[in-house]
């Protein structure tokens, strides 16, 4: 049978491939898209979590979903205002590579 | 059917009558599970190695639906319908749009950066032997999921509960949120006047 660690696992190596993309790809689209990986990962766990507690009544416990439901809606949030930044960034360097992005840099 | 109502009263919702044939409706079969894991796995590292964004958006959209499929099998029905609607529909459409409209090639020249290529892999494998190891220890980890008195198929009731009783406060801070980033999209994208 399936246990909570399985999910887990799955949910662990989703967020480590997310944060593996964060790091190594220099294309801003490509960052933001492994952003999402990572916040789904996180996701992830929280459902599972959410069906391993059931409570007394015998149902899930719902508010790791209510959760989950915020986390969508501010990563919806995110990825709107990130890439209108982005947007403004290539209207103004005509690049969205981070490597090319170095004004801020120490 | 009034079961959507404030006034109704536990019982009277419609999963009473359904609940003894769901109850033996367990968990999806470890097959199935495997198969959604390792197809959401899979295209999620697609999206990472993919030099063309097109090809890494369109990955992203199969590595969602996969994991909307291991939300089903945790009988979160709410929440993987979320995840397709907004995720694979609204967020991938925006990519795609953003994608096709700025007209992002292929990498061409692929300048590989040793040293922190070695770094990032280095620091995420550090990070999910950490993780693995965490999950190790957790003696909760080794039970499967305990089965539930009835479906879940009305958890649209409980969350909408949820979140207009005990979470109405974020909920409309969320609501704020929302606009910010709207307000903040226009003001981003508009045109400076010369």
């Amino acid at each position: 049978m399936i246990t909570l660690g399985d999910y887990l696992v799955v949910s662990a190596i989703l967020f480590t491939i997310g944060f593996a993309g964060v790091m190594l790809r220099r294309n801003l689209i490509i960052i933001l898209m492994s952003l999402e990986l990572m916040l789904n990962a996180a996701n992830l766990s929280l459902v599972a979590f959410s069906r391993f507690r059931v409570g007394a009544d015998g149902l899930p416990d719902y508010n790791a979903q209510v959760f989950v439901f915020f986390v969508v809606t501010v990563a919806a949030a995110e990825v709107a205002v990130g890439l209108a930044l982005l947007v403004a960034l290539y209207r103004a360097r005509q690049t969205t590579d981070v490597a090319d992005i170095t004004s801020l840099k120490f | 059917m009034a079961w959507c109502s404030n006034g109704t009263k536990e019982s009277d919702r419609p999963n009473s009558k359904l609940g003894i044939r769901t109850s033996k409706l367990k968990l999806m079969s470890p097959f199935l599970f495997w198969i959604f894991a390792v197809l959401t796995l899979i295209f999620g590292g697609a999206v990472v190695l993919n030099r063309n964004p097109v090809a890494s958006a369109l990955s992203l959209v199969v590595s969602f639906l996969g994991l909307s499929a291991l939300f089903v099998s945790l009988d979160a029905f709410f929440v993987g319908i979320i995840q397709v609607l907004v995720y694979a529909g609204a967020v991938m459409v925006l990519f795609l749009f953003i994608i096709m409209l700025l007209d992002i090639r292929v990498e061409e020249r692929l300048r590989i950066n040793w040293l922190a290529a070695v770094a990032g892999v280095g620091v995420a494998a550090i990070l999910l032997i950490q993780i693995y190891v965490v999950i190790g220890h957790f003696q909760s980890a080794r039970r499967t999921f305990p089965p539930l008195a009835g479906s879940t198929t009305d958890d649209v009731w409980h969350i909408g509960r949820l979140l207009f009783n005990n979470y109405n406060l974020p909920f409309q801070i969320t609501g704020v949120l929302v606009l910010v980033a709207t307000i903040g999209v226009v003001l981003l994208s508009r045109r400076e006047p010369r």
